[in-house]
Parts: structure tokens; C-alpha cells; sequence
């Protein structure tokens, strides 16, 4: 591909995802951030597709707008709620906040630059051919050198779990409704529906 | 592409330590309702089984395993042992407390071995990635412990808070070590290493520009200054026990941390991270012991307390040289035995419906239970760096290391606070011992915490009385 072509499509994708980072926090209709937070996420995985890594970047968008990002749309409009109150502080704090901004991208450009990390210090990696297959090549590390960090982020999502389930789970209070799967399957069709026989009603004559 | 199984010996303590955890776990749902103890006491039991494993590795020569992911060398045998030992006695001191306060038990211990995991995985990465990923390993449970009151508002405040500290820190480090991979190609220490030392001055300006990253991830880690906001409250605002567990143990964590990102990965930025470590110290010195006068709450005090000692440790790590950071690993190790008997004290006080807290609570002890008001001072006199308390020696060992290496100011600058600071640990020491006592009942506490509190207040006088032996064990891990 043409160096130009894969520039515009790389400004195009990496504006999108601050553009709609910036509209995460800034709009005030909490659906609405998550719908942000959804574009910016498409928008990386746009980036991942340029450095070839084509099944991270499906991955993205499977797992995290398919099935993430809606299950937070679920929370946020189950919540009801429709706008932020107020934004406390938000213009109190603004001058330091534009401040920290203003040093950080300053910073940011200045070594992050191309005069270290231009063409001249690294040179551009070498296109994969079409025979070139991305999962293959995680599936080869994954489980075999990479198989320590790999068990400690599996330990960390158990952790995870038992956080959570601890800190939600207060046990079953009275009046909760739930399901007993045993008694479910256990029941018979007597219990539920109850065959009365009743003599017909004798023909009413107008 | 080779590959051959890897040899999974070295990481045995913390293979047995993640099965014991989820033995645990289905122990806990099946029998916990019966055997109200079993959490804990198959706790302690994994706790010893590590440390006897932990044991049986001293003195084996440094090996790598996991792909250079996982290493097993001296300063990673000895800080597992002290982790493990140290939180042997943490959850002996919070049995009593858990079962008063109603915390759920099975997930208190288990989230504790979870973060006692990540502490080894920490101690012994020999890689950002397997680094980072341990740091997430032991900090996740502590901030679902910090919340593990829920009733109370300030517990979910104080956890919100260390969450979202945390969190940013995390990100703070992670963009770091970015900078240090985009350069280096490599996530390995060593590899990493070589790099930072090649590279020339033209570009060295990224690795700066990571370096602060990395520190500033490390101080707030730490909670040292100017990154200390979130202790004071989350120290305040947990349960008591959970308190002394995050005050001792993560702190060696911490420590060991801080060594492997600065001295094994990045040791040719020396010059940038002395100073921007000595700015840190200084104001976590001044600020620490400052402001700790002021504190009415214990609890608060304490925290600030740590703070300043986490200023002090951070001296033997700028000193830049292997006698200097033998004592910063001696500072941490005794500065985590005397927090943990401080809390430990608070929560012998705790009764149900009541939480020692204030200064005023400790009102005097000696006329309730001399022995404890006797261990209390011990354990001041030593934080306060009063001898033949350990806490001079480990003192002692850190400025001598700074003077060495020709940063005297630094050393009167820290010497001055040290003073100013036996204030306020003198101050517990005359309300314990010369106030009256508002509630002259007596304390009590079951038979393993008074034997427990006795060995800790004990080895704070031990270890001041003949520090030759840790000392020794401390430096033979950098000099051997």
C-alpha cells in the first residue's frame, strides 16, 4: 500500500478515536458517552487493522462494543438516568485541567516526534503476504512463552470475579424471588394445571 | 519456533500458593457455614507450606525460568520469605477483628492469598510484563478488601479513592514502560538494561521522559510524596485490619518493585532517577513527619508516619550503591514488623461496636495492660528511631548509606525530621503511660495474639539489641 494512502487512513482512524474519547467525557447524556466510547473503540481497532493485527482488531469489537459496550448501554439506561445533574467543579477546575493538558501534549510532542522516532532511527517493518496468518502466530506464543503472564491475567480475572460477587452478593434476603431448578424439574403436570370435570350447562333457550 | 517445557521448580511456593487458593475457595462455599474457622486456618496453613517451600529454594543459585519472564535470585527468595512471614502474623492479629466485625471470612483470607500471590509474582518478575501483571495481582484484592464493609460510607470512599489512585498509577506506569519498550524492543530487564546503558544522550531524552513515568507510577504505588493523597483516607477508611495488612507486607512489594524497574532495568539513568527520587524523599520526609503532628486520629497519624518512612527507605535506593540498597531491604523489612504491631495494637483495643482510632483511645494502657502499653512503646520507640530499638539501626543504615555516597545534606535534612517526628510517637507514649484511662476496663485478647504482639514487640528489641544477623541477611543478597 502506498505510504500516503496508509498516513490519511491512520489520521483519519487516530483522529476518530480522540475525537470521540474527547466526547466521552465531555457530552452530558450518559448514553450517549457510551456511544462515543463504542466509535472510539471501532476507531482503534481500525489503527490495530494498519499494524496487521487483524485478529486483536476483530477481537476489539467483538468483545468489547459487541458484548461489553452493550451490556453497559444496558446498565446506563436501566439506571434511568437521563442527564448529569451538574457538572460539579467542572469550570473551577478547567484552567488546571486545559494546564495539565497543554504540558502533557506539549511533552508528548516534543519526544514522541520524529526526531526519535522518525523514518531515520526505525525503519518501517516489512508487509506480511496474504499466506501471512495473525492467529496462528498468537496461538504459537500464547500458550508456550507467553504462558506465565497468560495464567497470571486468567488469576487476575478470577480475582476479579471474587470481588465482585463479594461485594454485590448480600445474600438471599427474604422476599427475593429466584429460581429452584430442582423443584422446576421435579414438577408434575398435576401440580400445575387442575382438570375439573363439570356437567355441561344444558342449552339456554332464548 | 523451539520450545521446551519450562522448568517449573523455581515457582513452586507460588504454584502451591494459587492451588491452595482455590482449595480454599471450595472449601469456604461448602464447609464455611460449618466449620466457621476453616478459612483461616487453611490459610495459615498455605502461608507456612510457602514459606517452608520458600525455604528449601534459600541459597540456590539465580535461575530463570519462563522464558526469562520469572526470576528466582537471592533478593527474591528473602523478600518472599519476609512477605510471607509477615502475613502469617497480619492474619493471625485480624482473626479476632474479622469475626467482630462480621467481615465476610472466606473472601477476606482468599483475597488476601490473592494479593500475597501477586506480592511473589512481583518480587520475582524479571520482566515489565510479569511486573505489571503482579502488581494488578496483589492490588485488585486489596482495593475489594478496603471495601469489604459495606455498610459504612467511608470504606466505599476510601476504596473509590484507592481504586481510582490506583488506576492511575497503573496507567502512569504502563505509559512508562511504553517509552522504555519503544526504544529498547525488549520487555526483559536485562535486554532492557543494555539498551539504556547503549543509548546515546541524543536519545535518552524518551527514556528520561518514561523514567519520570515510571517513578511517579512507583511513588504512588509506594505513597510517598508528593503522590501520598489517597493513604491518609484509605488508611482511615478501611477496616482496621485490612489497614495493617496494606501497611506491611505491599510495602516490601513496593520496595522491590522500585528496585527491579530502577536498579536491574533502567541502572544507566542513574543520575536522572537520584534526582528525581531525592526531590520525593525529601518532600515525603518533610511532609510525613509535619503533618502527622497534627493528627488526632491514630490511624491518620500512622499513615502520615508511613509516608515519612517511605521517604527514608527511598534514601538507601538513592545512594546508588549495593550497601545502600542492603539498607533500604532492612529498612522495609523492620519498618513492616513495627506497623504491623502498631495496628496490631489498635485492633486488640477494638471491641465490638467500638474501633480504637483516636490517640485518646490508647489512653492509659499501662494502667489496662502494662504488658501491651510495654510493647506499644517498644514498637514507638523503634518507629521513632529511639535506640537500641531496631528502627535506629535500620536509620542508621540508610543515612550512612547516603553519606557514603557524598549526599550529606540530604542525610541532615532527614536527620532533622527523624527528630521532629519522635513528637508524635512520643506523644502515644505519654497518653499511654501518664493519662488517665477513660474506660478502665481491662484489654484482653485471645492467647495466639498475646503471644503473637509479645514476638513482635520482642524482635523489635531483639533485632536493635543484635541487628548483625538480618543486616547480614540483607546484604549478603546484594554483596553474595
Amino acid at each position: 500500500m502506498d505510504l500516503l494512502v496508509e498516513q490519511i487512513i491512520f489520521f483519519a482512524f487516530a483522529g476518530m478515536t480522540v475525537l470521540a474519547g474527547a466526547v466521552v467525557v465531555a457530552v452530558r447524556n450518559p448514553v450517549h458517552s457510551v456511544l462515543a466510547l463504542v466509535v472510539a473503540f471501532v476507531a482503534s481497532a481500525g489503527l490495530w487493522l494498519l499494524l496487521e493485527a487483524e485478529f486483536l482488531a476483530l477481537v476489539l469489537i467483538f468483545v468489547y462494543v459487541g458484548a461489553v459496550m452493550t451490556l453497559f448501554l444496558f446498565v446506563v439506561m436501566m439506571l434511568n438516568i437521563r442527564e448529569l445533574p451538574s457538572r460539579e467543579g467542572f469550570v473551577r477546575f478547567l484552567p488546571l485541567a486545559l494546564f495539565a493538558l497543554a504540558a502533557i501534549v506539549a511533552m508528548m510532542v516534543f519526544v514522541i516526534g520524529p526526531q526519535h522516532f522518525g523514518l531515520a532511527q526505525y525503519a518501517i517493518p516489512a508487509h506480511h503476504g496474504a499466506d501471512y496468518s495473525n492467529i496462528r502466530e498468537l496461538g504459537l506464543v500464547l500458550y508456550t512463552h507467553d504462558v506465565y503472564p497468560f495464567e497470571l491475567a486468567a488469576v487476575l480475572l478470577l480475582i476479579a470475579i471474587i470481588a465482585a460477587i463479594s461485594l454485590s452478593f448480600r445474600g438471599r434476603r427474604v422476599g427475593t424471588r429466584s429460581q429452584v431448578p430442582s423443584a422446576q424439574i421435579a414438577v408434575k403436570s398435576a401440580d400445575r394445571i387442575r382438570i375439573i370435570k363439570m356437567a355441561s350447562e344444558p342449552k339456554v333457550k332464548r | 519456533m523451539t520450545f521446551t517445557i519450562p522448568n517449573f521448580i523455581p515457582a513452586i511456593p507460588e504454584i502451591f500458593m494459587l492451588v491452595m487458593i482455590c482449595v480454599i475457595l471450595m472449601t469456604d462455599l461448602f464447609l464455611g457455614k460449618r466449620i466457621k474457622s476453616i478459612a483461616y486456618s487453611l490459610t495459615q496453613l498455605t502461608l507456612i507450606g510457602a514459606f517452608l517451600l520458600t525455604m528449601h529454594q534459600y541459597g540456590m543459585p539465580k535461575v530463570y525460568t519462563f522464558d526469562h519472564m520469572y526470576v528466582l535470585d537471592k533478593l527474591a527468595i528473602l523478600s518472599k520469605l519476609a512477605i510471607l512471614l509477615v502475613s502469617f502474623f497480619v492474619f493471625l492479629y485480624s482473626r479476632e477483628y474479622i469475626g467482630m466485625t462480621k467481615l465476610p471470612r472466606g473472601e477476606y483470607h482468599i483475597l488476601g492469598l490473592f494479593a500475597v500471590l501477586g506480592m511473589m509474582v512481583l518480587v520475582s518478575a524479571s520482566n515489565f510484563l510479569t511486573l505489571y501483571l503482579g502488581l494488578e495481582v496483589l492490588s485488585l484484592p486489596l482495593y475489594a478488601m478496603v471495601a469489604l464493609k459495606r455498610d459504612s460510607g467511608v470504606a466505599s470512599e476510601a476504596a473509590m479513592k484507592y481504586f481510582v489512585m490506583g488506576a492511575l498509577a497503573s496507567g502512569m506506569l504502563l505509559y512508562g514502560l511504553s517509552m522504555l519498550y519503544g526504544v529498547s524492543h525488549s520487555l526483559d530487564f536485562t535486554a532492557v538494561a543494555k539498551v539504556v546503558s547503549e543509548t546515546s544522550p541524543a536519545h535518552s531524552l524518551i527514556l528520561i521522559f518514561g523514567l519520570v513515568f515510571i517513578i511517579a507510577g512507583i511513588a504512588f504505588k509506594m505513597g510517598a510524596a508528593p503522590f501520598h493523597m489517597w493513604v491518609p483516607d484509605v488508611y482511615d477508611g478501611s477496616p482496621t485490619s485490612v489497614t495493617l495488612f496494606i501497611s506491611s507486607a505491599p510495602k516490601i512489594a513496593a520496595l522491590i518493585m522500585a528496585y527491579r524497574l530502577l536498579v536491574e532495568s533502567a541502572p544507566g539513568l542513574i543520575i536522572q532517577w537520584q534526582h528525581v527520587l531525592m526531590v520525593i524523599a525529601v518532600l515525603s520526609i518533610v511532609l510525613g513527619n509535619v503533618v502527622a503532628i497534627a493528627q488526632s486520629n491514630i490511624k491518620r497519624m500512622l499513615a502520615y508516619s508511613s509516608i515519612a518512612h517511605m521517604g527514608y527507605m527511598l534514601l538507601g535506593i538513592i545512594a546508588g550503591t549495593k550497601a545502600g540498597y542492603a539498607s533500604s531491604l532492612f529498612y522495609v523489612f523492620t519498618y513492616s514488623m513495627m506497623s504491623m504491631g502498631a495496628f496490631a495494637m489498635l485492633l486488640m483495643m477494638s471491641k465490638s461496636g467500638f474501633e480504637a482510632e483516636n490517640i485518646e483511645d490508647l489512653q492509659g494502657l499501662n494502667s489496662r495492660n502494662p504488658w501491651y502499653a510495654l510493647m506499644m512503646l517498644l514498637i514507638m520507640f523503634s518507629m521513632a528511631g529511639i535506640p537500641p530499638a531496631v528502627g535506629f539501626f535500620a536509620k542508621l543504615g540508610v543515612l550512612e548509606a547516603v553519606i557514603n555516597a557524598n549526599m550529606t545534606w540530604l542525610a541532615i535534612v532527614a536527620l532533622i525530621f527523624a527528630i521532629v517526628g519522635a513528637y508524635y510517637y512520643l506523644r502515644v507514649v505519654k497518653v499511654m503511660y501518664f493519662d488517665d484511662p477513660k474506660d478502665a476496663t481491662a484489654v484482653t485478647a485471645p492467647m495466639d495474639m498475646r503471644i503473637a504482639i509479645t514476638i513482635n514487640g520482642l524482635a523489635v528489641i531483639a533485632l536493635g539489641l543484635f541487628p548483625s544477623a538480618l543486616i547480614g541477611l540483607c546484604r549478603n543478597v546484594f554483596f553474595g
